[in-house]
């Protein structure tokens, strides 16, 4: 039966061919802006680390001075190098973290590249691990390179094709400031979406090209880069320096399991109230500990225009959706004669109703095809615009699934008005004109 | 005219009728809301910062750890930029309007307030910044020359204090409201107090337009950043531009090649970028009112013709009967007419409840009232054009159609 009513269906789709294409066309058209919108929305709102985000937690302590305080505000959302080394030290968690991004001159041996600067991750060595990050040759540094302040380095698989050719190059040196430093691992491409473990330089940031011990890094005295806080009187201390009174250090933790969370939490409270007896901390105990879902909500990493864009999307297919309705139920009362010689030959209501359905689904499965088509000439667009996200705007296999089964259900949601009104149509009054 | 007619035939098709009322309604509110979100991003694109924007370049120098002399370099760099061709003065400045860094301090009055009310965007300025920015001065005097302290030192000050500043009007009206700045106190570096020397028209915050700086407080001081904490500021002639930013790389390579120029960039360039994603944003909500009107208007067309083809004996008896040419053409189009106004009222009230949506979620100002016409307009003059055609079918439609079917 189905068979039969596809090929009434295309019968009739093709004997009003400019119809169809109108209507086919509409329906691509608000297929392929839901789906442009769509795609860029779960592409740039995904969990960076699927697996992991409900034990990885980002900390937030309030070392900040008495000035502009206010009951129940955010702390600083970052740490000072005091608190961090602090907390490092002591290691309370499974994993730890301390860092802050830079950028550093790299100046290769070979007279043919010209020195440059490349962004970089200051970190201790429990980062490789924790965010897991990939390697194509070696791996991180230990504890023990941290404590050492030793001269390691890992570095990007770009900064490797750059500098080294793309051959294995670890064990090799590389001059970073003056300074050789050993290559210890070689990371394969690797870019976590969004870069979740430090917003301050781009909430889409790519991952860093180099990556340095935090301890050797403060010895080299390289600056770092973000974002940093600072207040009351530094009292002379340089920007780096462990008394600096400002915020600039990120810190992660990864916990056993999500269900240590309050008990490290207490931890960090007991800590802040130490730091406050000790007068270090003018402020009441006021942490923070969130995980990578509750830190990318609260940090409000998704562009506004990205959530405006997939409401306009949806807007524009409701009226490309009724605009069908109409074409759709002009097209099917002016084939009432039809319906009504079908009727007299014995069609049920429910054969009428399925007959034109079906014819609407068709439709609909043209326009999702052309749909997919437009999807990704937007998606080509969107990543030629000049959005830091840009280049990932990519489709993949669940919203191109998710593309064909919208433009289905929705045109045979709009085709049911129209077969309810067909299924109607009483034969006598049409056979009459015949 | 003959409206009873009109409303009697709509009566008898609801469903098709209430169909383009309700497209015709969704069509206008989202319009006249994406009309508003595109008068908001245009504003903000024709921002004036009140500088010579096209006369503006900026260098980006950094060091490589190396040896060099950054203070002398420095001086070197300052003095070699002033003698190329072209350029009509060069200065340093510790940050730049559309740059990616921005420096902010809160300003007070009095050392027992703790509010942190006013932030104000903090310029740390070398000689000739006044003259290179075009900065107008509306009172006081520029710095004087034994008034400028060395970054360096400043840096290592263990109570940092700076006797002298120039404060933007915006800052010199709030903090002083009708009355003159000059002369008065701020408190900017802990309790140590700033005197106001002199009150400039414009001096842009960094990010000119973003959330975090609506007011655009500024200030000034004398304070000589190093290439190290700061970008060169060129001032050029617009004409020779191009060629003053082939050269410069080579002049800072000159006084010192351990050092590496990350960027060599006009204004009128870093401006297209810091604004690139709204721009994006004004085509895409253009191309998207294109689409839905392109949409609704075929919609339109298409109900239009099959009412036409289905109502062609009555139309054939009513020209039979002595209606004129054009009595049906006014039938065709009042009737739009009033489908028409019955979708914008529906839609203009909607557009005020998206609006009501997209402020408490997105930011977004209230829609103005006169957007309201502009979107009821629009959406009219739409229908009159998209039912023209089959209007005009109808019309041609000879008596003898009514005998015909």
């Amino acid at each position: 039966m189905l068979r039969y009513y596809l090929e009434l269906a295309l019968h009739s789709l093709r004997r009003s061919s400019m119809l169809t294409a109108l209507m086919v066309l509409a329906v691509a058209l608000g297929i392929g802006a839901c789906m442009t919108t769509l795609t860029v929305y779960h592409v740039l709102s995904g969990d960076p680390i699927p697996h992991k985000s409900a034990r990885l937690f980002d900390i937030e302590l309030d070392a900040a001075d008495k000035a502009g305080w206010q009951p129940g505000q955010e702390p600083t959302f970052q740490l000072t190098r005091f608190d961090a080394e602090a907390l490092l030290r002591a290691g309370h968690a499974r994993r730890q973290v301390m860092m802050s991004g830079a950028r550093v001159p790299v100046q290769p041996e070979s007279a043919a590249i010209k020195p440059f600067y490349a962004p970089a991750r200051l970190t201790s060595a429990d980062f490789f691990p924790m965010f897991e990050a990939p390697f194509l040759h070696g791996g991180g540094w230990d504890a023990a390179a941290d404590a050492a302040k030793s001269r390691v380095v890992v570095i990007s698989k770009s900064l490797n094709d750059k500098v080294f050719g793309g051959v294995d190059s670890v064990g090799r040196d590389i001059t970073i400031r003056r300074q050789a430093m050993r290559v210890v691992g070689v990371m394969n491409d690797w870019r976590p979406v969004p870069h979740y473990y430090d917003l301050t330089l781009g909430n889409y940031a790519k991952a860093e090209d180099v990556f340095i011990p935090f301890s050797t890094a403060m010895d080299m005295k390289i600056g770092s880069s973000g974002n940093r806080d600072c207040w009351g009187s530094s009292g002379g201390a340089g920007p780096g320096d462990l008394s600096a009174p400002c915020s600039w250090v990120q810190y992660w933790v990864e916990l056993n399991s999500a269900a240590d969370a309050p008990a490290f939490k207490a931890y960090l409270t007991r800590y802040s109230e130490d730091q406050q007896r000790a007068g270090r901390f003018e402020r009441p105990p006021n942490v923070r500990l969130r995980n990578v879902t509750d830190w990318l909500v609260h940090r409000e990493v998704l562009p506004a225009d990205v959530g405006l864009q997939v409401w306009l999307a949806f807007g524009f297919l409701l009226v490309c959706l009724v605009n069908t309705v109409g074409l759709l139920l002009a097209k099917c009362l002016r084939r009432s004669t039809e319906i009504g010689v079908r009727r007299a030959l014995g069609a049920s209501r429910g054969a009428i109703f399925a007959q034109f359905v079906v014819e609407a689904g068709m439709l609909g499965a043209a326009g999702g095809v052309l749909g997919l088509g437009l999807a990704w000439l937007g998606l080509w667009l969107v990543r030629h615009s000049p959005a830091e996200y840009a280049p990932l705007a990519q489709m993949d296999w669940p919203m191109l699934a998710l593309t064909l089964v919208l433009a289905l259900v929705a045109s045979v949601l709009a085709g049911v008005l129209p077969a309810w009104h067909a299924a109607r149509v009483a034969p006598a009054r049409y056979l009459k004109t015949l | 005219m003959e409206l009873r007619p009109i409303l009697s035939t709509l009566r008898r098709h609801k469903t098709a009728a209430l169909l383009i009322v309700v497209e015709v309604a969704i069509t206008s509110a989202i319009v006249c809301n994406a009309l508003h979100l595109i008068a908001n991003r245009l504003a903000l694109l024709n921002h004036d910062t009140g500088l010579p924007e096209s006369e503006l370049v900026v260098l980006d120098v950094r060091g490589t750890g190396g040896p060099a002399d950054t203070e002398d370099d420095t001086a070197q760099d300052l003095q070699a930029l002033r003698a190329l061709p072209g350029v009509k003065g060069a200065t340093i400045s510790n940050q730049i309007v559309y740059g990616n860094n921005s420096s902010n301090s809160g300003v007070k009055l009095d050392p027992s307030d703790r509010s942190g009310a006013i932030q104000a965007s903090q310029y740390y300025g070398r000689e000739q910044i006044i003259s290179t920015l075009g900065l107008k001065l509306l009172a006081g005097r520029d710095f004087l020359p034994e008034e400028y302290v060395t970054g360096a030192v400043f840096d290592k000050m263990a109570q940092p204090s700076i006797g002298q500043v120039i404060i933007n009007r915006r800052l010199a009206e709030r903090l002083w409201p009708g009355q003159s700045a000059l002369g008065r106190n701020i408190l900017v570096f802990d309790d140590t107090p700033s005197t106001v020397v002199g009150v400039v028209e414009q001096l842009p915050h960094p990010y000119p337009g973003k959330a975090q700086n609506k007011e655009g407080y500024s200030m000034l001081f004398p304070i000589r950043p190093s290439f190290r904490g700061g970008v060169y500021l060129l001032r050029v002639d617009p004409a020779q531009a191009d060629a003053v930013m082939k050269a410069a790389p080579a002049v800072i390579e000159r006084v010192d090649n351990t050092r590496i120029v990350a960027s060599v960039k006009s204004l009128p360039e870093m401006r297209r970028t810091y604004y690139a994603e709204d721009r994006a944003m004004v085509w895409l909500m253009s191309g998207v009112i294109v689409a839905l009107l392109v949409v609704t208007a075929f919609g339109i067309v298409g109900l239009a013709s099959f009412w036409v083809a289905q109502r062609s004996r009555m139309i054939g008896t009513r020209r039979a009967l002595g209606a004129t040419r054009g009595q049906i053409l006014r039938y065709f189009q009042l009737e739009n007419f009033l489908l028409s106004s019955a979708g914008i009222v529906l839609g203009m009230v909607a557009a005020y409840g998206i609006s009501l949506v997209l402020m408490a979620n997105y930011e977004l100002p209230r829609l103005p009232w006169s957007y309201l016409p502009l979107g009821a307009a629009a959406l009219w003059l739409l229908g009159q054009a998209a039912v023209l055609a089959p209007a005009r079918r109808a019309a041609a439609l000879p008596p003898v159609a009514a005998l015909r079917s």
